[in-house]
């Protein structure tokens, strides 16, 4: 077998993933088809910086959905393949089987596995954690941001004061002190889980509760249900077999396993929780501003003159007229997210270490850079054109928001 | 303006304490200890002998006391192991034991010892920050006038193509952080196989010996992340002065493109630029813990590293006081300097 040329790998590689481009340009004919209807996110397409970084945005996602959907990669991103180490692009699998793809597509990397197959499986940790966290991280911000900017006083001047006190630890060395395997054992992860989690529930009840108090007859169901299903998934996310902290001394029982439909590994638990600890003061830090701007306005008057109640206001009358900043915001913060998990994989902190996420694989290329460039290139390239699509998404979205 | 200093002040030393009582509390939860232990003592130590240790040590005494100790309101641990060897927090090697003061903690100027390098910590903190000290000089020297000279060339004229490439650029840098442009920039131009071999890929030998060869890649890598943003706050507040009355007033008055920028603009576009520099410093800060730990510059950041892979507490604890103090200060001066630049502020 013979070692594919550059425009081979080039064309190889863009055809597996040909199921990426089928799902972007039906994305896409379906978006600018009915753009008017669309609203803000139709907008978007009328601004090509916008539409470049949802463009590239999207790619990463269909990659990292279809990547684990097992259509792109060729190779299994843990096992090594004898004779592939540090192999150059395109060099043919030593002994590929039928059926078996017939090369390491972009080399193989210092453990002789598929660097290709180790990007696309990165992608997929990447869009698993990175918009879930920073969901997260913004009903903890929101909850709190609403209150503090629109009561202002003690609340406002204690909650700013935790925010400031977060937001002055350098992130690495948060990160270095509560994401090691000795802070795992100890449960700390756990608890703060047990916490921050609290939040997005405690923001789906008031927000439905505000909204339909005076219906008491359709509220009560509704939240009886919604909240039912909030907190089940509350406690089978902090609890793993049965027990939300097992260490041998503290033993909180959780959920029982059978109620319990998954169970996250310690080390993804602890980086999620951690980038959100990270995220939540700064988006508490925009919300009270937002919030002590609006709170100045008319139609909040008017509410207050109608005799809403304060959550009312904050909910359904602050919330909506901040959204455009809102979501600006948390484009770019989807990307700063991104960022910090592969800053948490370089330092080798919370994931496994044979981990195909984007930041470990850096740090693993990195060690031999000089004479291999091949496995550190493609996973640091592609976490730079992600962050990327994410900044120009935002600024288009800007752009877009600021026209109305 | 003075009584809002000395409430800044006062704010700071409350938030430095509840940190370092963050940083103490985690760095003393019971599996960090027995790391400790095992590495201060032996691999295979049984769990029995890992509490004899932290007991003989003082490291099983409350939480609360030994808080106490290293800020240095609390007498100081001392304790005769079974073979003679005294130890305590304030040992120091070289000291006689009748010497020892009572007292040892922050107060008294004592940062303690730090278990990995086995050296005084006020000592290791100094040179490494003396270190990075130099590292981040050159980094302000190449990123705030780059910075501002981008931000104000893309700010001069909005929507022309000096400014749309530019901004590209800004995007762009924000967009990569320093551990891809670090790869990035080694792989172009230090690389022994392909590539310009221009720069060496690793910055040790630019401890004693400072050269360009050996010191511009980590200057810039550390810069550029940081430059985007400061260049894109720069071209927002130049855009704005740019379509203000007093600008146009001036054009009609036939005052030349040059001189308006120069004369006119750039003062008031630099107010905006200038607390958002002193507001990248925290930023910076962890610029630097990446770059140097790639680069392997033994500075502050490598020591961070160092301290926190080791649990080296006393370490650990100085360093976070260094960096909050970095970080709330930079926030002061940038508040005293909003001040102070912007009449409008000082006169209301």
């Amino acid at each position: 077998m013979e070692p594919l040329t550059t425009w081979e790998i080039i064309g190889r590689v863009l055809y597996q993933f040909s199921s990426v481009w089928v799902a972007l340009i039906l994305l896409f004919s379906l978006s600018v088809a009915f753009k008017r209807r669309l609203g803000l996110y139709g907008k978007l397409f009328d601004s090509p910086i916008g539409m470049i970084g949802f463009g590239l945005v999207m790619f990463w996602v269909f990659v990292g959905i279809f990547g684990a959907m097992d259509l792109i990669v060729t190779h299994d991103p843990l096992s090594q393949v004898s004779g592939m180490k540090n192999k150059v692009p395109g060099t043919p699998v030593r002994g590929a089987e039928e059926g078996e793809y017939a090369w390491y597509l972009l080399g193989g990397d210092n453990l002789a596995r598929d660097v290709f197959s180790r990007m696309v499986s990165g992608a997929w940790i990447v869009v698993q954690i990175a918009p879930l966290a920073t969901l997260f991280a913004f009903m903890v911000g929101i909850t709190l941001g609403l209150p503090a900017g629109y009561y202002g006083g003690r609340l406002d001047t204690f909650l700013s004061f935790l925010a400031n006190l977060i937001l002055a630890f350098p992130v690495i060395l948060l990160f270095y002190l509560l994401v090691t395997p000795e802070i795992v054992a100890t449960g700390v992860p756990n608890y703060m889980a047990a916490v921050l989690f609290i939040f997005p529930i405690v923001f789906i009840g008031v927000l439905l509760n505000s909204r339909y108090y005076t219906r008491p007859n359709f509220r009560t169901p509704l939240l009886i249900g919604v909240l039912g299903v909030a907190i089940w998934l509350y406690l089978a996310l902090i609890s793993t077999s049965g027990y939300v902290v097992n260490n041998g001394d503290v033993a909180i029982p959780g959920l029982p396993s059978v109620l319990d439909p998954f169970d996250i590994p310690g080390g993804i638990l602890v980086v999620f929780v951690s980038v959100v600890f990270v995220n939540s003061p700064t988006v508490f830090r925009i919300v009270r501003g937002l919030a002590l701007d609006i709170k100045t306005r008319d139609y909040v008057a008017a509410a207050q003159t109608r005799g809403e109640g304060p959550w009312y206001i904050m909910l359904w009358e602050i919330l909506p007229n901040a959204r455009g900043p809102l979501i600006v915001d948390f484009c770019l913060r989807i990307g700063y997210t991104t960022i910090l998990l592969g800053t948490l994989g370089f330092f080798g902190l919370g994931l496994p270490p044979e981990s195909p996420d984007w930041g470990s694989t850096i740090n693993e290329g990195r060690k031999l850079l000089s004479i291999y460039l091949h496995p550190a290139l493609p996973p640091a390239l592609a976490l730079l054109s992600l962050v990327l699509g994410l900044n120009l998404l935002a600024d288009g979205l800007r752009e877009e928001s600021l026209k109305d | 303006m003075g009584l809002f200093i000395l409430r800044r002040f006062g704010v700071m030393l409350l938030t430095a304490l509840c940190l370092t009582f963050v940083v103490f509390f985690l760095t003393n939860l019971y599996p960090n200890l027995e790391k400790l232990a095992k590495t201060q003592g032996n691999q295979r130590m049984s769990d029995e002998q890992v509490a004899n240790w932290l007991e003989n040590r003082g490291y099983s005494q409350p939480l609360l006391v030994k808080y106490g100790q290293w800020l240095g309101v609390a007498p100081g641990f001392t304790n005769t192991l079974s073979d003679g060897q005294v130890v305590g927090s304030c040992i120091r090697p070289g000291v006689d034991p009748e010497n020892i003061p009572t007292f040892c903690g922050v107060l008294q100027g004592e940062w303690g010892q730090s278990t990995v390098f086995k050296d005084d910590v006020g000592a290791i903190v100094s040179k490494r920050l003396g270190n990075t000290g130099y590292l981040m000089f050159w980094v302000l020297v190449l990123m705030i006038p780059s910075a501002l000279i981008v931000g104000v060339l893309a700010g001069m004229k909005e929507g022309s193509f000096l400014d749309r490439s530019l901004s590209t650029f800004s995007i762009i840098t924000t967009a990569t952080p320093e551990y891809v442009s670090g790869v990035i920039f080694i792989a172009i131009f230090t690389s022994s196989t392909v590539g310009l071999k221009w720069f060496k890929g690793t910055a040790t030998s630019a401890m004693d010996n400072p050269t360009f060869e050996n010191f511009f890649l980590p200057v810039l890598t550390i810069s550029l992340y940081g430059m985007g943003y400061i260049a894109r706050m720069t071209r927002a507040s130049m855009t704005e002065v740019m379509t203000a009355q007093y600008i146009r007033t001036a054009r009609l008055k036939g005052v030349s493109f040059p001189n308006i920028v120069m004369k006119h603009a750039l003062r008031n576009a630099l107010i905006a630029p200038f607390t958002v520099i002193m507001l990248q410093f925290p930023w910076l800060l962890n610029g630097v813990v990446i770059v140097e730990t790639l680069f392997n510059y033994k500075g502050f950041g490598w020591a961070l590293v160092q301290a926190a892979g080791n649990n080296d507490i006393q370490l650990l604890l100085a360093i976070s006081v260094v960096s909050v103090f970095v970080v709330l200060f930079t926030q002061l001066i940038s508040d005293i300097g909003y001040v102070y630049l912007n009449p409008r502020i000082r006169i209301s």
